[in-house]
């Protein structure tokens, strides 16, 4: 309609034409955007996903590509190498500084992820704990924070399969760990069994995400911190020192007996080898003994009468001179006895 | 002039153009789409993708995803069949796979999820309802097999252990299957359900609380007496230990002394009996200087030492 009018309102002005110049401007511009949409760049950790019409066609590799412009062919970019990182009960603000649950401290990032899953009435508690507190085998109550890493092994499947991957990764993790950390006792999520829960929660996760043919390779499962609720905390800990304690106990009781049955040993020990002494000694001296008799026997033998008298007289010599007192009496005089006065004697002796 | 020529040209082109536009539509890898004419569905959905034709103005086309798409329902309070309340969060994955069906009866996706809202809700509640929760939170009997062979050191005996009998794993199959059936008839297929969170409600949870640490307390006593207990034992090995010890160093020695003993005495024997006289003679002459001190000696002159003090000649 409107270019009817040049003929009647805007008589004066020249006509219009299309002069020799206009035509290749407009070739040019349309070569111009034409090459405008036909380059692209996939960068090196990238794979290109090219769509003609909307049909998948081909993927391409890191560098400058070409596709037939003008929105005919489009491209989707999927980061391939990179290894995505979702954090659960807990989120980095920075590197090196965690946001836990306490206070709100980063209340944009709780209620941006808040709005998915909102718990109607459950008491409006933290955002991460709700995420974090599950239910252990044992019908206790712990507070489990982890990590799930991981990166696209199949770009096709990933662009095409799932609407919401993060999303999808986010709930199904979480149905993962719970179903992993309800198979398990409180001990065993907080202490033993972390390596073991690990790779099951890892394993499960994988078979979930491939059942849907996410293209989704999980890297690693990791648990950060798994800890008893802040409410139980203390008696937990009470547990922890009560084993301490123990410990203690033992040891001492063992210092104590390392203390003393050692030395007992010792002691032991030294009578047996003093009694070995003892048995060495007699011994020695019965043989000492039996030997010198036996030998003075022999010389004895030879002449016995002699002998025995030469015995006697030398011990009479040695005995004589100790008598303080020496009484002779002739043997046919034996009345004079009972006229010794033996008491008085015996008292003068004693002054 | 040519101008009105032009003119009629161009218009000939823009109406060519809406025409074609119209006409044309472009299904993505990911879409699926229903074509209706005056609102009555024409052929079966499309699911290939590319660029496709219609008759146009008169066919409209309805875009559906073909994706999986995510479902996550709102937690709810359901009380077991040992009557524990629980806030149970149910999340799924579904897909559209009858995008005509999908058309009649749910029309949008947001319909859609709400629906699912509801059919879930009652599903999840239904079965939650019918089993207790040890085996609602559990899968496997695996808690209880362990404990037969765990160290035992401060594993606090618990009287709710029981085992489980059907388990999570199969409480969410029969939840996913039962699902599964009702949301075929509108065009849905549901690829997984899961239970993504369980946790007890605010009073029951300060009640496990409050049990929780009564059983670590109790858990804390027992080790200490563990201790004291092993520590007496020690004390008591000990006491064993030593006396022990020092009896067997007394027997020893007794043994030791005794066969030494023994073996002097056998030599003595053996030596002395040679002459048993001579023996006698000469061990009492070695006595007398010893114990025969300071005494007084009443001699008579018949004794072998002075009779040459009587008379020399002895007969």
């Amino acid at each position: 309609m409107e270019i009817n009018l040049p003929n009647e309102g805007m008589p004066k002005l020249p006509p219009f034409r299309f002069g020799s110049w206009m035509v290749p401007v407009i070739i040019a511009l349309i070569l111009l955007t034409a090459a405008g949409s036909m380059f692209y760049q996939i960068g090196p950790d990238e794979v290109g996903v090219v769509q003609q019409f909307g049909k998948f066609v081909r993927t391409t590799n890191p560098g400058l590509r070409l596709k037939i412009p003008f929105g005919i062919e489009t491209v989707k970019k999927i980061r391939i190498t990179h290894v995505f990182k979702e954090e659960f009960g807990f989120r980095t603000v920075m590197t090196g500084q965690r946001s836990i649950f306490d206070g709100g401290s980063d209340r944009n990032i709780q209620t941006r992820r808040l709005t998915h899953s909102q718990y109607r009435s459950s008491g409006g508690g933290d955002p991460f704990l709700e995420e974090s507190l599950m239910l252990t085998g044992d019908l206790n109550v712990a507070v489990v924070e982890w990590i799930v890493q991981y990166r696209v092994k199949d770009p096709v499947q990933y662009a095409f399969r799932i609407r919401d991957q993060r999303e999808t990764l986010r709930n199904m993790s979480e149905a993962v760990m719970r179903l992993v950390v309800g198979d398990h006792a409180i001990n065993d999520v907080l202490t033993a069994g972390r390596e073991e829960m690990q790779i099951e929660a890892e394993q499960m996760l994988q078979d979930v995400l491939d059942s849907y043919g996410a293209g989704v390779e999980i890297r690693n499962v990791i648990l950060q911190d798994v800890n008893p609720p802040d409410e139980v905390k203390a008696s937990f800990n009470e547990v922890n020192e009560a084993r301490q304690e123990k410990e203690q106990v033992i040891n001492q009781a063992w210092k104590e007996y390392n203390r003393v049955i050692p030395r007992a040993k010792g002691e032991a020990e030294q009578k047996i080898r003093g009694a070995e002494g003892y048995a060495v000694e007699r011994i020695n001296q019965a043989n000492g003994d039996a030997e010198r008799f036996l030998l003075t026997l022999k010389a004895y033998r030879l002449a016995p009468e002699v002998t025995r008298q030469r015995l006697y007289l030398e011990m009479a010599e040695k005995v004589m001179p100790q008598f303080e007192e020496k009484l002779i009496l002739d043997d046919s005089q034996k009345g004079i006895v009972p006229l010794l006065q033996l008491t008085r004697e015996r008292g003068g002796r004693e002054p | 002039m040519k101008q009105p020529l032009i003119a009629l040209a161009l218009v000939a082109l823009a109406a060519c153009g809406v025409i074609v536009l119209n006409s044309a539509f472009i299904v993505d890898q990911t879409q699926q789409v229903v074509i209706t004419q005056f609102g009555e569905p024409v052929g079966g959905p499309l699911k290939e993708p590319g660029l496709r034709w219609k008759i146009p103005f008169i066919q409209v086309v309805h875009y559906f995803d073909k994706r999986i798409l995510e479902w996550d329902g709102y937690p709810s309070e359901i009380p077991t069949l040992d009557k524990k309340f629980i806030w149970v969060d149910v999340t799924g994955r579904w897909r559209i796979d009858d995008a005509l069906k999908f058309l009649q009866t749910m029309h949008t996706e947001i319909n859609a999820q709400s629906r699912l809202d509801d059919i879930m809700d009652g599903i999840t509640r239904n079965f939650i309802t019918r089993y207790r929760l040890p085996d609602i939170v559990r899968s496997t009997n695996r808690i209880l097999e362990e404990k037969v062979y765990g160290e035992g050191e401060d594993v606090v005996e618990e009287g709710e252990l029981e085992s489980v009998e059907v388990g999570r794993d199969r409480i969410t199959r029969q939840i996913l299957d039962t699902a599964r059936n009702i949301l075929k008839d509108y065009g849905i297929e549901l690829i997984d359900l899961r239970i993504k969170r369980i946790n007890y409600i605010q009073s029951v949870q300060l009640k496990v609380f409050e049990r929780m640490i009564s059983e670590r307390k109790r858990a804390a006593e027992t080790l200490r007496s563990q201790g004291q207990g092993v520590r007496a034992e020690i004390e008591g090995q000990k006491e064993k230990e030593l006396r022990r010890i020092v009896s067997e160093a007394y027997r020893k020695v007794q043994v030791l002394k005794g066969e030494a003993d023994a073996e002097a005495t056998r030599i003595y024997g053996e030596a002395f009996s040679q002459d048993p006289d001579f023996y006698a003679f000469m061990n009492t002459l070695e006595r007398y200087p010893e114990t025969l001190k300071e005494s007084r000696l009443v001699l008579t002159t018949d004794s072998d030492f002075l009779k040459y003090l009587k008379k020399v000649k002895t007969s």
